[in-house]
């Protein structure tokens, strides 16, 4: 007989019933991407919890329901932030909520970043695009206990110099003497200073140490592939990187089957997998 | 500068790290010490290449002249980068501009000289082709991954 399905940090609670979450407010990033800042809602009194790199089912209500990475910060539970690009009639209805409405929300859900393992290691996040959004949570995991990690290096790669997400925190992070923030854009004019270029070509900008690295990697698919072949060219095993896959989820546990790739479901066996996982799924046109 | 002081700075630029002792001697001959300030210009479009750069410090950005589009900057080149094929391949002329975004300190590598050590040993000049080529098609491929656009949404 099949177990019945639970969300790890809230036991007692049906996973397939949203709960309401009241809206704090919106917060533009770019001028497709925003971040909504909802009212943390209790579970049985539990305030809500999560991990880095795990996602929520939101439901807008009368229109529909999308899988949104957490972008807030774990350490802060009075805090929950999803970062969401607008690119269809669920995420349109979200930018325009307001402040005090409510949305549904199931979650959280799937498995989050290798935090435990990454202690003591240095760790490389290599970022595209909105993938910097379920990696936020891992820097503000990591700047608030600095000391269990090594060298930590951010690589970020986005359109142009107006799609960069966070850029007040992007600048703060940089002043960091102890975390190397690298940004790159695809395509400027000669306002902008920093690096032209795919997030890729950063990796030659930093000391990555293979022996004592872990990667932990998230943007478009093409992007994540590409950064792999060049992590694994700088001598890191695929057991040291991490990905965060991005498929069409429904149920959130693993059950209706909509984002199954190849053997796995993305939303409960990842949506961050170690690399070994999934390496054989990457470069297959159909799974 | 002291050619035996140039030697053990070349030796620290990732592109010729592991060159054997008597190419690097080779190379050497043609090597300089290049400083170019923030705002200046390496080279223009069109230009004779007659010089490649090995970046030590500093940024420089590629940039294409598009018309009414004014300039658009194709890419940067940093530390530790190789600017420049343009020298390699006939009629030896540069296809961007190449402007410094900071200062830059780099070696110069006079391409004239270069091309007649490669033409008089083989071996050499196939060891600097076989680094050119693992350069051009680094370039080639991030070209191509930056031509997909991959972060439009039609690109999703």
């Amino acid at each position: 007989m099949m177990e019945p399905a639970i969300i790890p940090n809230q036991p007692n609670l049906d996973p397939m019933i949203p709960v309401p979450a009241t809206v704090r407010r919106i917060v533009w990033e770019t001028d497709d991407t925003f971040t909504l800042f909802l009212e943390p809602p209790l579970f049985d009194g539990m305030p809500f919890s999560f991990e880095p790199g795990q996602f929520n089912m939101l439901y807008a209500f009368g229109t529909g329901e999308a899988a949104i990475s957490i972008s807030s910060d774990p350490g802060k539970p009075g805090s929950l932030a999803h970062t969401i690009h607008r690119v269809g009639t669920v995420t349109s209805s979200f930018s325009k909520l307001k402040r005090g409405e409510m949305i549904g929300l199931r979650g959280p859900f799937g498995r989050s970043w290798p935090m435990k393992q990454a202690e003591g290691m240095d760790v490389c996040i290599v970022a595209g695009g909105i993938g910097l959004a379920p990696l936020r949570p891992v820097i503000y995991s990591i700047l608030k206990h600095r000391k269990k990690f090594a060298r930590l290096t951010l690589l970020y790669g986005a359109r142009t110099p107006l799609d960069l997400l966070y850029r007040v925190e992007l600048e703060q992070w940089n002043k960091h003497d102890d975390f190397e923030v690298l940004i790159t854009v695809d395509r400027s004019d000669s306002s902008w200073k920093g690096h032209i270029g795919v997030v890729t070509n950063l990796l030659s900008y930093i000391k990555l140490d293979a022996r004592s690295t872990i990667a932990m990697v998230c943007g478009p698919e093409i992007m994540m592939k590409y950064t792999v072949e060049e992590l694994k060219r700088r001598g890191l095993s695929s057991e040291q990187i991490y990905i965060s896959m991005e498929r069409n989820m429904k149920c959130g546990i693993g059950i209706c089957g909509h984002c199954q790739y190849g053997p796995k479901f993305v939303c409960k066996d990842g949506p961050v997998f170690r690399l070994p996982e999934v390496e054989h799924l990457i470069d297959k046109k159909e799974v | 500068m002291q050619t035996q002081d140039l030697s053990i700075l070349l030796r620290k630029h990732p592109f010729i790290a592991d060159l054997e002792e008597e190419f690097l001697k080779t190379l050497l001959g043609c090597a300089s010490n290049a400083l170019f300030h923030e705002g200046s210009y390496l080279f223009h479009e069109g230009e004779t290449a007659s010089t490649f750069y090995l970046i030590r410090t500093g940024r420089v950005a590629l940039e294409l002249s598009a018309g009414q589009r004014g300039k658009i900057r194709i890419q940067t080149i940093g530390p530790g980068d190789v600017l420049g094929w343009s020298w390699l391949i006939s009629p030896y002329r540069w296809h961007f501009d190449g402007y410094a975004v900071e200062d830059v300190h780099a070696f110069a590598i006079d391409a004239t000289c270069l091309r007649t050590k490669c033409e008089n040993d083989h071996h050499f000049g196939y060891e600097m082709l076989k680094r050119f080529s693992e350069v051009l098609e680094q370039r080639l491929n991030a070209t191509r991954l930056q031509l997909l656009d991959i972060y439009s949404v039609s690109a999703k």
